[in-house]
This record gives C-alpha cells, sequence and structure tokens, in this order.
C-alpha cells in the first residue's frame, strides 16, 4: 500500500533523512518511533508529500508521490486522513465546520447529509453534540478527538497520527490510544502513528518501526521489538541515557 | 583590506537575500493570480475580508483622513497668507489629499491594522499546522487564504482612500472657512477649479496598487513563517515595514508615472 524506498532529506547541512526504506502494510497500525528531533514528522510530511524529499520515493498503491502534479496529488490526498501533533484544527471555524471541511471541500453533498456525517463522526470519537462549540473552548484531548473525527470524515483509506497522545493525561492518553485501535478496526484502516511513548506504542502497534540517524534501523512486530537486542532499540525502551542514542 | 571584504561580502549575501525576497514575492503573486480565476471563487471568504480590511478600518482611517485635511489647512493658511493667496487653501488640501495623503495615509493605516494581522493569522496558521491541514484536505492554501485577502486589499484600500479624501477635504474646510474665516464659496470653487476627476483615479489607482503590496506582503511573510511563536512575531514586524517601505517607494515611482 505505502513503499518509502531509500528516502533522503536534508535541511541546509543537517540530514534529516539518510535513505529510509520502509513498507507500510495495508489495514495494519505501524507505529514509527524515535527521539525527538529524530525526523519522524518530517518522514511522515512525506508520505503525504507535505514535503519534497532530496531523492527517493513514496509510493502509494503504487504510485510514485514525489514526482505528481497538484491535481494527481490532491486526489492521492483524498486516500488520507491525518491527525496532526496540535490537532490543527481553524481556530475560525466551529468544531462542526471543522469536521465537516473536507466533506463540503471534496464533495457535492447536501448540507443535511454533511450534519449527519459531522454528528457521526463526532460520536464516533466521543464527543456527541459540540458542533457549535469554538476550537478555543476545547481541552487538548478534545482538540484531538475533534482532529481525529476530521481526519477520518471522508472515510479516508489511511489515517496518520503525528503524536497523538503527546502532552496529555495518563487517562486522556489511553482514552487516544483505544480510540486509534478502534476506529483502525472500525474503518479499516491503514494507520501509521508517530510516536515515542513507549506504552502507547506496544498498545497500538501491528507493526513497529525505529528510525535512529535517518534510517529505519529495526522493524518488526511489537513481540519481535520487545526482544530485539538492538542496542539503539534497547537504550529507547528503557530510557537509558547511556547507549547510542547521544543526547544532544 | 579583511574588514572591507567582509562589509562588501556582507553587502552582497544582503543584495541576495532581498532579491530572492522579491523573487517569491512576484512567484506568489503569480500564483494569486492563478487561483483568483480558477472556480469555484470563495465569495465568503472574500467577503469576510472585505469587512475586515474594509469596514473595520473606516474609524482608523476617518481620524487620519479629518486631521491630516485640518493640519494642512491650517499650515497651508500660514504659508499661502504670506503671500496673499488663502483662497488657494481648499485646493491644496484636496489635491494633496486626493493625490497623496490619502491613498498613502490610508494605506499605511491599512498595512498597520489588516497588513499585521494578516501575517498575525497566517503565520499562526503555519506554525501551527493549519496550513498543512489546508493542504492535505486537498484544499489549496493560496486559494483559500491568501486570493482572499488580496482581493479585499486591491478592493477595499480604494474604497477607503474615497473616504479619507472626502472626510480630508471636509476637515481643511472645517479649519478653513469657520476657524481661519476663509470664504466658503472661493474655499469650494477653487477646489474645483483645479482638481480634475483624473486626480482622484490616480489616487485610486495608487490605493489599489498599495493594497495589493500591503496584503500580499502580510500574507508571504505570515505564510513563510517558522520557529514558533517568536518567528509570529518576527513576520508581523516584517511584513508592515516592508509593505510601508515598499508603499512610499512604489509611490514615488507611481507619481512619477501619472503626474
Amino acid at each position: 500500500m505505502i513503499k518509502i524506498v531509500d528516502l533522503h532529506k536534508s535541511f541546509g547541512k543537517q540530514k534529516v533523512l539518510d535513505g529510509v526504506n520502509l513498507e507500510i502494510e495495508e489495514g495494519k497500525t505501524t507505529v514509527i518511533i524515535g527521539r525527538s528531533g529524530g525526523g519522524k514528522s518530517v518522514l511522515l510530511k512525506h508520505i503525504i508529500r507535505l514535503l519534497k524529499p532530496d531523492s527517493g520515493h513514496v509510493l502509494v498503491d503504487g504510485t510514485d508521490i514525489t514526482k505528481l502534479n497538484d491535481k494527481d496529488l490532491n486526489e492521492i490526498r483524498k486516500k488520507f486522513g491525518v491527525l496532526f501533533q496540535g490537532a490543527a484544527l481553524f481556530d475560525s471555524m466551529t468544531v462542526g465546520e471543522n469536521v465537516a471541511f473536507p466533506l463540503k471541500e471534496q464533495t457535492k453533498m447536501k448540507d443535511s447529509e454533511i450534519r449527519k456525517i459531522v454528528a457521526d463522526r463526532l460520536r464516533a470519537v466521543g464527543l456527541t453534540g459540540i458542533e457549535e462549540k469554538m476550537p478555543s473552548e476545547l481541552s487538548g484531548g478534545m482538540r484531538k478527538r475533534v482532529g481525529l473525527a476530521r481526519a477520518i470524515a471522508m472515510h479516508p483509506e489511511i489515517v496518520l497520527f503525528d503524536e497523538p497522545t503527546t502532552g496529555l493525561d495518563p487517562i486522556m492518553t489511553e482514552a487516544i490510544d483505544n480510540l486509534i485501535i478502534d476506529t483502525q478496526k472500525n474503518f479499516n484502516l491503514t494507520s501509521i502513528v508517530i510516536s515515542h511513548d513507549v506504552e502507547s506504542i506496544f498498545k497500538v502497534g501491528h507493526k513497529i518501526a525505529m528510525l535512529h540517524e535517518g534510517k529505519i534501523v529495526e522493524y518488526g512486530t511489537p513481540e519481535e521489538i520487545r526482544e530485539s537486542r538492538n542496542p539503539v532499540l534497547v537504550q529507547f525502551l528503557s530510557g537509558s541515557t547511556e547507549g547510542p542514542i547521544k543526547i544532544i | 583590506m579583511n574588514r572591507a571584504s567582509t562589509a562588501i561580502d556582507n553587502l552582497g549575501r544582503s543584495v541576495l537575500r532581498n532579491v530572492e525576497e522579491m523573487g517569491r514575492i512576484l512567484l506568489l503573486f503569480i500564483s494569486v493570480l492563478s487561483w483568483m480565476i480558477r472556480p469555484p471563487l470563495k465569495l465568503r471568504l472574500i467577503f469576510k475580508q472585505m469587512e475586515f480590511v474594509g469596514v473595520k478600518s473606516i474609524f482608523v482611517v476617518v481620524l487620519t483622513g479629518i486631521f491630516t485635511g485640518m493640519v494642512m489647512a491650517l499650515q497651508g493658511y500660514h504659508g499661502f497668507r504670506m503671500f496673499s493667496a488663502e483662497s488657494l487653501v481648499g485646493s491644496t488640501v484636496a489635491l494633496g489629499m486626493t493625490r497623496e495623503l490619502g491613498p498613502v495615509l490610508t494605506s499605511l493605516m491599512v498595512t498597520a491594522r489588516a497588513g499585521s494581522a494578516m501575517a498575525a493569522e497566517l503565520g499562526t496558521m503555519r506554525v501551527t499546522e493549519q496550513i498543512d491541514a489546508l493542504s492535505v484536505m486537498a484544499a489549496n492554501p493560496v486559494k483559500h487564504l491568501i486570493v482572499p485577502r488580496v482581493i479585499a486589499g486591491v478592493l477595499m484600500v480604494p474604497v477607503l482612500t474615497i473616504v479619507a479624501d472626502f472626510v480630508g477635504i471636509l476637515g481643511g474646510y472645517f479649519v478653513g472657512v469657520p476657524v481661519l474665516g476663509i470664504n466658503s464659496g472661493i474655499f469650494v470653487k477653487n477646489i474645483t477649479r483645479y482638481v480634475d476627476l483624473d486626480d482622484i483615479y490616480n489616487g485610486l489607482i495608487k490605493a489599489a496598487i498599495f493594497g495589493l503590496i500591503l496584503s500580499l506582503i502580510g500574507c508571504y511573510k505570515g505564510f513563510n513563517t517558522s520557529g514558533g511563536a517568536e518567528g509570529v512575531g518576527k513576520a508581523t514586524t516584517e511584513a508592515v515595514v516592508l509593505a510601508s517601505i515598499s508603499i512610499l517607494i512604489s509611490d514615488y515611482f507611481l507619481t512619477a508615472i501619472m503626474f
């Protein structure tokens, strides 16, 4: 479904991605882990081509999106939903308008149909009846859930989660993890989750990939990752300051 | 020698940076033009921006215009009195307002009020990933965010300039006639005698160009913000400074061409 081939990206002299190779399995949740500032979000932005690589390819259903024009790229983007790190809700719109936005932009549905889908998606994330609230009135956890409702509004095939539990309390973290699992099952999604929350990683992931120094250094099921002797992974999972991951 | 070469090096870099930035603004302008003609036109967004740029700037523009007209009348009176030409105060105020001060001061006030807000709003949207969110939902950010603001700038700055011209002349009249004792008939007659419709039209063309400059620069700076809250503040300041300077420089060249 998604295949990343030898992806390179630098910002100035700083090499962020240095030959990433990764295959995302269809209908599964793949978690990409790695230290903060290690290029996980940069990799995610390449998957939906918010960033263009210096070299390499991102294949979505066999189409290399790094070479697409805007029109074709928009068609591919319709397969995706994205939950951004800070939810990225539009401040000037109500919750209802936020969730309705992709439906209004990409379809010719009647307002009544759109209202129905909005209510349905908000119910799916446990936030029934908050359509008229403004994003500024919501807590961090509620914003993320509204962001997820918007991401799944179009019933996408693939959903990207950029650090969905960062900054949340343990209870809300658990609730978001459950939502990721439930929506993946209910909507039969291919999910890609960027995270450095060790507990969440094992809970939501079918496959886990470790990004270190611009490369995928380990890839496998949660069990394989747990049993891995790769020193990078061992240090990351134990949270130790000693090891190959340098503290800058 | 070393210090001189470093200075030349820095100067060269600064020139290159500015030329590159002008090129980027020009590319953004071309992109705005190409998205402007592609349907559907986002009328709701355009009207919202017209209200923000136009309606909500009226108060500040009226204040600026009226006091500018009043002070021009006051200064003009003292100058003209030296050679007994007080009757020319009205036409001087009217010419000054319609040709120069109306469009320039209106644009500078709108830059401070709306241009800065454009940079701050788009900058915040950039650092909070709202612009990325638009892109991934297959909604072009230039069409959604920049086109309505540029259209509002180009349409509303001339409208505000008409208001500034009118209240400026009115302010000049109130100072010139009741306060300084100039004959009302002569005051008005000299305005109609010396001010052509071309003066007003050219002033309004200037205003439209200034509206384009301030909205384009405000949007460009906001759209290319990086670095969190500090970046938004920097983008806002840079937008106001660059737009104000660009308005004043382009005013000279437009005046040289038009009048």
